[in-house]
């Protein structure tokens, strides 16, 4: 019996700027890498809070650092986080993101700690973490149709089984979310190449298209400025060679089954830029899975859909990363990192349609509260994409 | 049993989804869009997840997956070989 979407909900948290979040995080987050102890410090002190502490933020400059902030907003903006306790070393730049934050309309508060030092700042903080523990823990889910819900994809540790299984079943899902309306988004900008003409031709506008092939060719001159090798064993990573993948042109491919039969690209963003409405987003990103995934959580993405081959154990802190996975041998030996096993595509035990119905339902029970595989398991990985050195 | 899986007829490799895969077995392949049976010998010791030629490829050709060109053949590649980074290389970089 396959799914109906159309007249399918969820149990979110309304948050106020409307937005539905699927998770109630009260979040301590650091602005800069001094201020990482005094943030854990808080995060240990509370329970219910969770620290989010990570290695950057001092003396960058320029695109790099409009970057950071974009980063550290949009993941306090995240609808899955409910209230914000904001850290950092002074107190400029802790009030810049404070108050970008506060422009979502929810709790957030930050502190400098130049004049107060470690120990009065961890108290001051603590104070008010407790505050919005109390208030955060009785807030209530209400009922939202499954539009409401933003998804966001990226393939990782893929290889040809990801091509041929996992990755077309999440294009099956995004076609069948695509119809109802809902915001989606894929990235992975080198990933694509030789593919970035399929992906041109599916893009609504001629607009969409040059931004996108921006983005790309951007991309490419980075690549070709650094390059010492045709970048084998980083791009294919090792782990895609030994899975089986051989050239990027393959390895996009595979990628770009991802969006489906139907979708069309709607617009295009820069890294970590919200988008300005539903349908199919292209983000400018790494291929490198926790930082891609992290600058989803930035962008306001509120569940990620992860396929694997080789299995990719990455989850992100504010972000359920749910992972799906074709390949017969990682579902044996690495099954507890697995949410949906798709491998009876290959063995055609299962059709894509039901592949794609099965990864929409742990989507849904995903987006009701049912913690991922790297939730419990306790993956979190938070990390920055730098574009270049701090002075 | 389905042992390899391939994406178009047209595609010049397929992708083995079962362990164990070694030379002389014989194989059953799915062509998965025009959903169809094909079946011969494999010519190498092939891992899961790996490729292996469907057709003769020479030094130079193009390699054809999902329809489209995925790379060059720096080295020939009988059918059924095991066709992968020794024998494939990237167009792009």
């Amino acid at each position: 019996m396959s799914l109906d979407l159309n007249n399918a909900t969820f149990w979110g948290y309304r948050r106020e700027n409307g937005r539905m979040g699927v998770r109630n995080h009260v979040i301590i987050l650091p602005i800069d890498d001094i201020s990482n102890a005094a943030a854990e410090a808080v995060g240990n002190n509370i329970k219910g809070t969770m620290a989010l502490p990570h290695p950057y933020g001092r003396l960058q400059f320029g695109a790099d650092l409009d970057l950071h902030f974009r980063t550290l907003i949009g993941t306090g903006a995240n609808p899955n986080v409910a209230a914000v306790v904001v850290i950092g070393i002074e107190e400029g730049w802790t009030q810049k993101v404070v108050e970008g934050i506060a422009r979502t309309g929810k709790p957030v508060i930050g502190f400098g700690i130049e004049l107060h030092g470690d120990h009065d700042t961890i108290m001051r903080a603590s104070k008010a973490a407790k505050e919005y523990v109390h208030w955060a823990t009785e807030l209530q889910r209400e009922e939202a149709p499954v539009k409401e819900l933003w998804v966001s994809t990226k393939c990782g540790e893929s290889d040809t089984t990801s091509g041929c299984g996992s990755n077309p079943t999440v294009g099956n899902a995004f076609d069948k979310l695509y119809e109802q309306g809902n915001t989606l988004l894929f990235g992975e900008t080198s990933e694509v190449t030789g593919g970035e003409h399929l992906i041109a031709e599916r893009c609504r506008s001629d607009e969409v298209r040059d931004q996108f092939m921006f983005m790309f060719n951007r991309y490419q001159e980075m690549i070709e400025r650094h390059k010492t090798s045709d970048l084998s064993d980083s791009q294919p990573t090792k782990g895609n060679i030994a899975g089986g993948l051989t050239t990027i042109e393959e390895k996009a491919l595979g990628n770009i089954t991802k969006i489906g039969k139907k979708c069309v690209v709607d617009g295009v963003l820069d890294k970590a830029e919200e988008p300005t409405g539903p349908g199919l987003w292209f983000m400018d990103s790494s291929s490198a899975a926790a930082e891609m995934v992290t600058l989803c959580g930035a962008a306001g993405y509120a569940v990620h859909l992860f396929p694997t081959g080789q299995g990719n154990i990455i989850g992100n802190p504010i972000v359920p990363v749910i992972k799906i996975c074709a390949n017969p041998r990682t579902i044996r030996t690495m099954s507890e990192h697995v949410d949906v096993d798709v491998s009876g595509l290959l063995s055609r035990e299962m059709s894509p349609d039901e592949a794609g119905d099965a990864l929409l339902e742990m989507t849904l029970r995903t987006a009701n509260g049912r913690n991922t595989a790297a939730e419990a398991l306790g993956h979190n990985e938070f990390v920055f994409t730098r574009l270049y050195e701090s002075a | 049993m389905i042992h390899f899986v391939v994406h178009d007829e047209n595609d010049s490799v397929g992708v083995v989804v079962v362990e164990g895969v070694k030379a002389g077995d014989e194989m059953t392949g799915w062509i998965m869009d025009q959903d169809k049976e094909v079946a011969f010998k494999a010519a190498s010791d092939i891992p899961i997840g790996h490729k292996l030629a469907i057709c003769p490829l020479a030094e130079g050709d193009t390699v054809i997956k999902y329809g489209v060109d995925i790379g060059r053949v720096v080295a020939d590649i009988g059918t059924g070989e095991h066709a992968h980074v020794h024998n494939i290389k990237t167009k792009r970089w």
